[in-house]
């Protein structure tokens, strides 16, 4: 996923490389369950693929099996929320997201019972394995449903923030992530608390909120806005800018519905230039999502979306894809300094 | 939460004045499912009146029974039902279909009475596996019921659920079919044949229970008599599209047809008749 310039980027910035998101998922959910026994997790031949395999062990009673059948795995997850269960569905995205979207639109979102998706290994996670593997629809078709929060987080600890906060949600949630080691985004660097305009060198619950970005790194040329397992490239990038004398802001949208409309709008009133970043196709996803609220509040600065592009998915592992459409240090670093032209 | 104690004669008349209330709530309405609401009229009153172990004032308690209403298009005979149990008055009726009224054209959770939002064919089912699976895991008493619609059988999801509920030996889940053999196009086996219904069913591990889908001996010994266990319960109730009114029954039009003044005064004199039939 790295290449070894990111790496040392990675190392200068004292980041360290954590787990898979995946992982810190599966061993999240397993503790919150071994003190909770009301927390089921629902799998469509999954729990393999899911990390859940020693959860299912240590917990049988609390983990349901459908076999590979998405739209069951969808309805029971609805059934078991409406009758008091914290009940988390867990199967891939591209499956999840597209075979059983009427079951989370109705089952889910429009009898508003307080389930919890779970998107694994999104994006181009699956990589080499082709496009019926990719879920680059997901936040597009997902945003455009009411009553759902949507979650994507960059890094361990914003999984672990997130699935601690869909384990007590009251409203539909869908988290999705992916499967490659992570490097710890939160760990170094100082985090603002916007609201509160109060700085945190601790990180903890106080500095994760469900719907509120969190600011990794601050900086007035350039602000990245990205969200997933995209932010990490946009924080090694912002590293390399600051040697190239562009002080790059990044903003983490672990939250990608609600949407944090206030910290776009600082970032491009206060920002010369605006970079979007995300896992997903360029349409309907986060980059969308910044534009519209730019545009409709008159913000008007140099923008560029960093995305999948509307084609035939370039074919090869996930850090092939990134490096081929720019999501990298390297990739995102120079499309600053070509937007910065702009400015 | 028990059953309140109602004879047949006492049923047939309560379904003649409820088949008059929802033809009228439809004329009202300008819309609605008539024949599909005739058709599954006597199971739901069965359901309320002699079965479910929920009433008004246990709706929020977690024993209570649960009903999804999976065929939701039929949602007028739901109503007239749960008005009828005095979930909601019955003057809130006059709304359905209105604009801002929260009484749509589908069952929502935001009439008192209704578990769950349907509509789209094919999710009652699952939801109602998941709502069995709860009951399982806590052991507590509660049994849960859905009524699925013969042509909705056509929707994979009914048979991905078919093989996970005798999987998960769910014998506290009740499927009834309402078995009219009509849908929009015409007869079911015409559009997309489905039988043999019960052998289809058993072999995918149910307990199966065909009857007259408008016999209250039938309907009650049928949704009261546990299956065996371990066993999910598919209860093939054969019943008339448009039952109760001569000109309705097995005519297809009626699947979302409005009567007109005249079909309607016709359809409540013949229903009179009916009431009065039984109150002698």
């Amino acid at each position: 996923m790295f290449t070894p310039a990111a790496k040392s980027m990675a190392e200068q910035l004292g980041l360290k490389l954590g787990r898979a998101n995946l992982d810190e998922f599966a061993a999240t959910l397993q503790s919150l369950a071994e003190a909770d026994r009301n927390i089921v997790a629902v799998t469509s031949d999954s729990r393999g693929s899911g990390k859940l395999a020693p959860f299912g062990k240590a917990l049988p009673k609390q983990l349901v099996e459908v076999g590979i059948a998405e739209q069951n795995l969808v309805g029971i997850t609805a059934g078991l929320a409406a009758c008091g269960k914290r009940a988390f569905g867990v199967s891939p995205s591209c499956f999840l997201t597209a075979r059983s979207l009427e079951q989370i639109k109705n089952d889910i979102c429009y009898s508003n019972v307080p389930a919890v998706l779970v998107g694994i290994s999104s994006g181009v996670s699956y990589g080499a394995l082709g496009s019926t593997h990719h879920s680059l629809h997901d936040l597009a078709v997902l945003r455009a449903i009411h009553n759902l929060t949507i979650i994507a987080p960059a890094d361990n600890f914003e999984t672990r923030a997130a699935i601690q906060a869909a384990a007590r949600t009251t409203k539909p949630m869908f988290i999705r992530f992916g499967k490659a080691a992570m490097y710890d985004c939160s760990s170094t660097f100082q985090c603002r608390d916007e609201r509160a305009g109060r700085s945190e060198l601790d990180i903890g619950m106080s500095s994760y909120s469900v719907g509120q970005v969190r600011v990794l790194r601050d900086g007035n040329d350039l602000a990245f806005i990205a969200t997933g397992e995209t932010v990490i490239h946009a924080l090694l990038a912002a590293g390399q800018l600051a040697g190239q004398g562009v002080s790059a802001r990044v903003l983490s949208m672990h939250t990608v519905k609600p949407f944090d409309a206030a910290a776009v709008l600082k970032a491009g009133r206060e920002c010369r230039a605006v970079i979007t970043v995300e896992e997903h196709s360029v349409h309907g996803g986060l980059g969308e999502a910044c534009a519209a609220t730019l545009l409709q509040a008159g913000v008007s600065v140099p923008f560029r979306i960093v995305a999948i592009p509307d084609e035939d998915t370039v074919t090869g592992a996930q850090a092939d894809i990134f490096r081929h459409y720019g999501i990298s240090m390297e990739g995102l670093a120079e499309a600053a300094h070509t937007l910065l032209k702009r400015a | 939460m028990r059953p309140i104690p109602i004879t047949d004669h006492e049923l047939a008349q309560k379904a003649a004045a409820l088949r008059q209330r929802m033809l009228r709530l439809i004329v009202q309405a300008g819309a609605g499912h008539t024949g599909g609401g005739l058709s599954c009229l006597d199971i739901l009153n069965v359901l309320y009146n002699r079965v479910l172990r929920v009433s008004p004032e246990t709706f929020t308690d977690p024993h209570r029974d649960r009903y999804v209403q999976s065929k939701g298009h039929c949602v007028e005979a739901l109503y007239v039902v749960l008005a009828d149990r005095g979930f909601f008055p019955d003057a809130d009726l006059d709304t359905v279909c209105r604009y801002q009224s929260r009484y749509v054209g589908h069952p929502t959770r935001k009439i008192p009475g209704i578990e769950m939002n349907t509509g789209a064919l094919g999710h009652g089912l699952p939801i109602c596996l998941g709502m069995a699976l709860a009951g399982k895991m806590d052991a507590a008493p509660f049994r849960v019921f859905t009524l699925l619609g013969d042509g909705e059988l056509a929707e994979g999801s009914n048979w991905e659920a078919a093989m996970a509920a005798a999987h998960h030996r769910l014998d506290n889940l009740v499927a009834i079919l309402d078995h009219n053999t009509l849908q929009i196009t015409g007869h079911t086996r015409d559009v997309m044949s489905n039988e043999p219904l019960d052998e289809k069913w058993r072999a995918f591990g149910w307990e199966v229970r065909t009857i007259n889908g408008h016999d209250y001996a039938e309907l009650t010994r049928a949704l009261t008599e546990p299956p065996p266990a371990g066993k999910p319960l598919f209860i093939i109730a054969n019943t008339v599209k448009g039952k109760g009114v001569s000109f309705m029954e097995n005519v297809g039009k009626w699947h979302h047809g409005v009567p007109s003044e005249a079909e309607l005064a016709a359809a409540l004199a013949e229903l009179d008749a009916t009431i009065h039939r039984f109150s002698t």
